[in-house]
């Protein structure tokens, strides 16, 4: 087992290392040029930056040189400072991108785990009451709907629920993290994020539902046909304790394996869906870094998702054999 | 009692040997067996079962009812424009139809009302309605009328016809798209099943770090180096969607190694070696089309989900720029016009449905087929 975890951690960092080079390669290709921009804003304000300031920027930024040999240098200047546990500075704001990261992940965890833990509790008994009556008239209607909500653009369902519920009808503020200017603090500061937070999370929600409903179907689909659910009958054991006991239990197996590999979309940031609500989340943060140039916080928030996604992958494995006894890891 | 049920339940089981066995024992045995019971080739039975669906059914519905709606209906619908010898587009703006970049120039007074209300010393209240006459030189955001089903958008073209135009540059992307996926990924897997060792370890390696990419941030990336490559905006999706398919295809291609690789171990693979057929005979000819059933399945479902990708990228306005349209394009409005947002459904509201309606459609065409491919699912 540990011999097994160390391989796995080992080949990630060669993957890891293969992901940095791909981003940095195409971040450096990027035409937005943070310097230029601040350059042009100085000039409005009515000085002439000359141009020996502008070199030295660049040369401060580490930007001067782009020809493929320079993009190169500049990557294992970069990977040295990684093995530092250096991601750099922000050049938007001034500050380790860590830093910023770390700012900006709370409001995207908060949204994400709690859409997760609804997205759950909606999903899994839907999924059984669908694959105990299969093929009834209830398996069909919530097919179709979650299946509907699976088909939604973020952005289209985000905008519509944003239209209705917070403009029409007035009952949620449309955008934003706080009521502006609202010096509320405790108990009053939590509701009032709260009221900004139900059109996002239902949006999320709705939008996930399906993928664990129709996973959860589909195990449980498996297990009802399985022989130990036709020895639990034939014992004489009550359906509900058939399906609650016997064959819920089993259903669980996948189900709590993906749990590990829900780790990338709890920290990442949805960026669609906080772009749509103005939410200061990680994704929104991001969205705006690519489009000024920032390149330290790309690449930072790039190998954040990353290493994320990485980890989900080893953890859900091994959740796989923690859970399951009849897995082994070779 | 068995026997009976296996008979009655549907024709499609006597195309297995086995069971066509048991049917004969039933019957006559003067008639041959072919004459006494109907065989059912492999595709007409996947073709019976999954028309038995009736979502299904509805799925093909809404994805042949698009295509037709992008495809043919500008033929009949729009103004298709004649280009001049500069590449330039002209409408005919008498035709009584509109074409995708055809500005509705018939002008339009728009009123502008706002109300004040004040009371004035001696206790009154007044209110003061004003009123101001806006002269504009096109025919903005339009209601609903014959001459414009939906309208007219933020700039005077016509919804409805750029909603067709849109359907054909959404649906065209998505259909490259997934093909070059396919194509890759069966070659890549092909490949890394069928030869094993070093090339699958590397190929495998390649896969994982590619999976790794984050989708939208690459995107966004490989798009701003497009723009600044002077790309034709018509044709910066296309290149867009490209790249796309250059991270997508690990995952056709872990399910094609998946299943080559238990395949391979299969009699008739041994047979192949011994007719000492060339590599890619046994891996095009013999294995890949084994792996067809699962393919077409993630085909299907890949589709809905590059339209949704499609539309994300537009939406974010790295895709498809107006004034040329796409579904998601014809929302991005909405991003940071709030006027649109509330008060013109008509604009937002139906490439929105067109999303939802073609990507519901692949769904359940992909799901029915999955359920008919699938020789463990008996109806």
């Amino acid at each position: 087992m540990l011999k097994y975890i160390l391989k796995r951690l080992a080949l990630s960092v060669l993957i890891l290392l293969g992901v940095s080079m791909i981003i940095y390669f195409l971040i450096r290709l990027m035409p937005v040029n943070y310097i230029q921009d601040m350059v042009n804003a100085m000039n409005q304000g009515g000085a002439t930056v000359p141009q020996e300031t502008v070199d030295a920027m660049y040369e401060m930024y580490g930007l001067k040189d782009n020809s493929f040999k320079g993009i190169l240098s500049g990557y294992f200047g970069w990977l040295g400072n990684i093995a530092r546990l250096d991601f750099g500075t922000s050049f938007l704001y001034r500050i380790p991108v860590t830093d910023v990261i770390v700012q900006h992940m709370d409001t995207s965890f908060l949204i994400a785990i709690i859409a997760t833990i609804f997205e759950f509790m909606i999903a899994i008994p839907l999924g059984i009451t669908a694959a105990t009556h299969q093929y009834s008239l209830r398996d069909y209607v919530v097919t179709v709907l979650v299946m509907i909500g699976i088909s939604l653009p973020a952005f289209f369902f985000g905008q519509m629920l944003k239209d209705w519920f917070a403009i029409k009808l007035g009952w949620f503020p449309p955008s934003g993290m706080e009521t502006a200017g609202s010096s509320a603090t405790g108990f009053a500061r939590i509701l009032d994020i709260m009221h900004h937070l139900i059109i996002p999370i239902v949006t999320m929600v709705i939008l996930s539902i399906g993928a664990r409903m129709r996973m959860t179907r589909t195990n449980m689909l498996e297990v009802l046909n399985a022989d130990y659910i036709r020895t639990a009958r034939a014992k004489g054991l009550s359906e509900s304790k058939v399906i609650n006991k016997h064959a819920f239990r089993n259903t669980m197996i996948p189900l709590v394996t993906t749990l590990a590999g829900l780790l990338p979309s709890l920290f990442s940031g949805a960026i669609i869906t906080e772009q749509v609500f103005g939410l200061d989340g990680i994704g929104n943060v991001a969205l705006d870094a690519m489009n000024r140039g920032d390149i330290p916080f790309i690449m930072g928030y790039n190998m954040f998702l990353a290493i994320l996604s990485v980890l989900g992958v080893l953890l859900s494995d091994l959740m796989y054999a923690v859970v399951d006894p009849r897995v082994k890891l070779e | 009692m068995n026997q009976n049920e296996n008979l009655n339940n549907s024709e499609e089981m006597l195309a297995s040997a086995p069971v066509a066995e048991n049917a004969t024992a039933t019957t006559d045995t003067e008639v041959p067996l072919d004459k006494n019971v109907r065989l059912m080739s492999p595709t007409r039975m996947v073709v019976r079962r999954f028309f038995r669906s009736k979502l299904s059914i509805v799925g093909l519905i809404m994805v042949v009812g698009l295509f037709l709606f992008s495809f043919v209906g500008p033929l009949f619908l729009a103004d298709l424009g004649t280009v001049d010898e500069y590449g330039m587009i002209h409408y005919d703006p008498n035709d009584g139809k509109w074409g995708e970049t055809e500005l509705d120039e018939s002008g339009k007074i728009e009123y502008t009302t706002s109300e004040t209300t004040f009371t004035t010393a001696d206790g009154q209240t007044y209110t003061i309605k004003q009123t101001t006459e806006k002269y504009l030189k096109d025919n903005l955001r339009a209601p609903i009328s014959w001459d414009h089903p939906l309208g007219t958008d933020n700039e005077g073209y016509d919804v409805f016809v750029r909603l067709m135009y849109g359907g054909r540059i959404s649906l065209t992307v998505s259909f490259i798209a997934v093909f070059v996926i396919t194509v890759l990924g069966v070659i890549m897997g092909g490949i890394s099943g069928y030869f094993g060792g070093a090339i699958d370890n590397i190929i495998m390696r390649v896969c994982d770090v590619l999976m790794c990419l984050p989708g939208i941030p690459i995107l966004l990336i490989i798009s701003t180096i497009l723009d600044s490559a002077g790309i034709d905006a018509k044709y910066r999706i296309y290149l867009l969607m490209i790249y796309l398919t250059l991270f997508s295809w690990p995952g056709t291609a872990r399910l094609v190694r998946g299943q080559i690789l238990s395949l391979r171990e299969q009699e008739y693979m041994v047979a192949a070696e011994a007719m000492g057929y060339s590599t890619g005979r046994k891996i095009f000819k013999h294995l890949v089309p084994n792996v067809m059933p699962q393919l077409i399945v993630q085909m299907s479902l890949s589709l809905g989900s590059m339209i949704l990708y499609e539309a994300t990228l537009s939406y974010l306005n790295l895709g498809v720029k107006a004034p040329y349209a796409a579904w998601g394009t014809m929302i991005n409005i909405i991003s940071t016009n709030t006027d649109i947002l509330e008060n013109y459904f008509n604009i937002w509201g139906p490439p929105g449905i067109c999303i939802v309606i073609a990507v519901l459609g692949f769904n359940f065409v992909g799901d029915g087929l999955r359920d008919a491919l699938d020789p463990k699912m008996r109806r």
